[in-house]
């Protein structure tokens, strides 16, 4: 990356001198770190937003029908009437229900959606949380939303809840590992566990999934599999299952508390191909094609969020793509798809990318 | 009293308050839910010291994974139902002689070594490279784990074949 102007440091600091000319540093920091965090709070809105209306035209495609179209173009206002709905709800509250846990759940949730949020890499210097151990940063903060999922289901005091959250602890902490292995494996090829390292590597050197080919192939596909299990949704969505359970571990709630599993919902499946275009096709780095350098340098005229969020969205057309095809599985089918398949190859798969990165055949670009 | 401090006071009255909670809560479910705070809190103070792998480890072993363990286990039995049971005098003699004497060893420990002087440094903020973890977490020097790692795979290892046992007594 010649171009400075697509550096986000350079305007970052750029900021940072001119608030320190005026308050002391202190200040200064703890004002950027308030509107950064008000930044990020407004995107993660935004992309909720956008992707449920991604999800329901892309749902209505596959299934021949035209999804929403009646109000604004396109059905474009759709979603906004619902958030506004869903905004002015009452919050209902059981009678016998733990009151402090079935209030404090939600926000477990959206609280561990949002660390996970704040570890993306939306452009080159554009990083919120960025520490050496970033990959298993964002592995274990994930974790805090089961916790979150099984306290709405002792909380509630509801049988549809209990069932439904115990169906999505043993679901998520049993795909966890899988996220886990093969996250591992791409860090193995990197040899670094820094988010912005690893892209900032793969801008140099090329794509994670060409410098790893056959191994880091598996592990995309692993990761495809898993993500969509690890974000409760078809064919892995049992822990709602609204034909068997109403809503799985949220059917008590109501209003906005309803609305931050939702949002956490969406904002979750959002990360989990953000991190896939992250570790697997570059992140920010623009494409580049060894041996065209004409075509490369126009590549580089495109910013980095641009190209981050295309890979994203491409990703996440994959996900859905996958949500609407399969139908849903049986909880003993999807553990033993995990324990029995998907955890060996990807044990499989992560020695064969140790082979592959000590005898030096991953491809250079 | 610089940032450092602030956080540290914050975090600490956060582990201080949750850790009573957690002993003082009628009901096993919120002793957990407290429990989860108190493990955060200290997460938190690994992360204040720059001890990102640490901090991580703790979210994900002790947030993550053990009080997931525990709210299983409360639903897998009676749950919500279970309260406490009477205190007994005997109980309530033992309980308190026990935390007499850990806050003694504590309290002990605190002022033979005098923290206190440093603790009002500010906490030294060089982060670790996750590749030193690495090497002596599987090194065989006089600084090397890989002899206490091994030993915990064994115990896992030992867990795992008791669940199976149990889970398998037909």
């Amino acid at each position: 990356m010649n171009s400075n102007i697509f550096d986000l440091t350079t305007w970052t600091t750029a900021i940072h001198d001119w608030l320190t000319e005026f308050i002391p540093e202190w200040s200064a920091i703890l004002l950027e770190s308030i509107v950064v965090a008000l930044i990020i709070i407004t995107l993660y809105a935004v992309f909720a937003i956008a992707l449920i209306y991604m999800e329901r035209k892309v749902c209505a495609f596959f299934q021949c029908r035209i999804g929403p179209n009646r109000v604004g173009k396109w059905g474009l206002l759709q979603v906004f009437g619902d958030v506004f709905k869903m905004l002015t709800k009452e919050i209902i509250r059981m009678r016998k229900s733990d009151r402090f846990l079935h209030d404090l759940a939600p926000y477990l949730v959206v609280t561990a959606s949002m660390l996970t949020f704040a570890c993306l890499p939306w452009n080159k210097g554009g990083q919120v949380l960025d520490f050496n151990v970033g990959v298993f940063f964002f592995i274990a903060v994930s974790g805090i939303g089961v916790v979150g999922i099984l306290m709405a289901g002792l909380g509630s005091n509801s049988k549809y809840p209990m069932i439904g959250s115990m169906r999505a602890g043993a679901q998520l902490i049993s795909y966890e590992i899988s996220i886990g292995i093969t996250m591992l494996t791409m860090v193995t090829l990197c040899g670094t566990m820094q988010i912005s390292e690893i892209v900032q590597q793969q801008a140099d050197q090329g794509w994670n999934i060409v410098r790893g080919h056959i191994p880091a192939l598996i592990a995309f596909l692993i990761f495809l599999i898993a993500g969509n299990a690890e974000c409760n949704r078809g064919p892995f969505d049992l822990p709602e299952g609204e034909s068997e359970l109403t809503a799985g571990y949220h059917t008590e709630y109501s209003g906005m508390h309803f609305g931050y599993y939702y949002l956490a919902e969406y904002l979750n499946l959002f990360i989990c191909a953000a991190m896939a275009s992250t570790i697997f096709l570059g992140g920010w780095a623009p494409l580049h094609i060894a041996g065209l350098d004409g075509f490369n340098e126009v590549m580089n005229y495109i910013p980095g969020v641009v190209w981050f969020v295309g890979k994203t969205f491409f990703i996440l057309v994959l996900l859905l793509w996958e949500r609407w095809t399969f139908p849903r599985l049986r909880i003993d089918h999807i553990l033993s798809l995990e324990w029995k398949y998907l955890m060996p190859i990807s044990l499989l798969n992560l020695l064969l990318m140790a082979l592959v990165v000590t005898l030096g055949l991953g491809i250079n670009v | 009293m610089d940032s450092h401090n602030i956080m540290f006071i914050i975090l600490a009255v956060i582990i201080a308050c949750s850790s009573l909670a957690c002993v003082l809560a009628k009901s096993i479910i919120r002793a957990a839910t407290y429990l989860f705070f108190a493990l955060l809190g200290t997460a938190g103070l690994y992360f204040l010291m720059g001890y990102t792998f640490l901090g991580s480890v703790q979210v994900m072993v002790y947030a993550g994974g053990v009080v997931v363990l525990y709210v299983f286990a409360i639903l897998l039995t009676r749950g919500k139902k279970d309260r406490l049971s009477e205190n007994t005098k005997t109980k309530i003699f033992t309980s308190a002689l026990l935390s007499l004497v850990g806050l003694g060893i504590v309290l002990f420990a605190i002022f033979k070594q005098e923290f206190l002087a440093s603790a009002l440094d500010a906490p030294n903020e060089n982060v670790l490279p996750i590749k030193e973890v690495g090497t002596s977490m599987l090194s065989t020097d006089v600084n090397g784990y890989l002899l206490p790692f091994e030993a915990v795979s064994v115990l896992l290892l030992a867990c795992i074949v008791a669940a199976l046992l149990i889970a398998r007594k037909r």
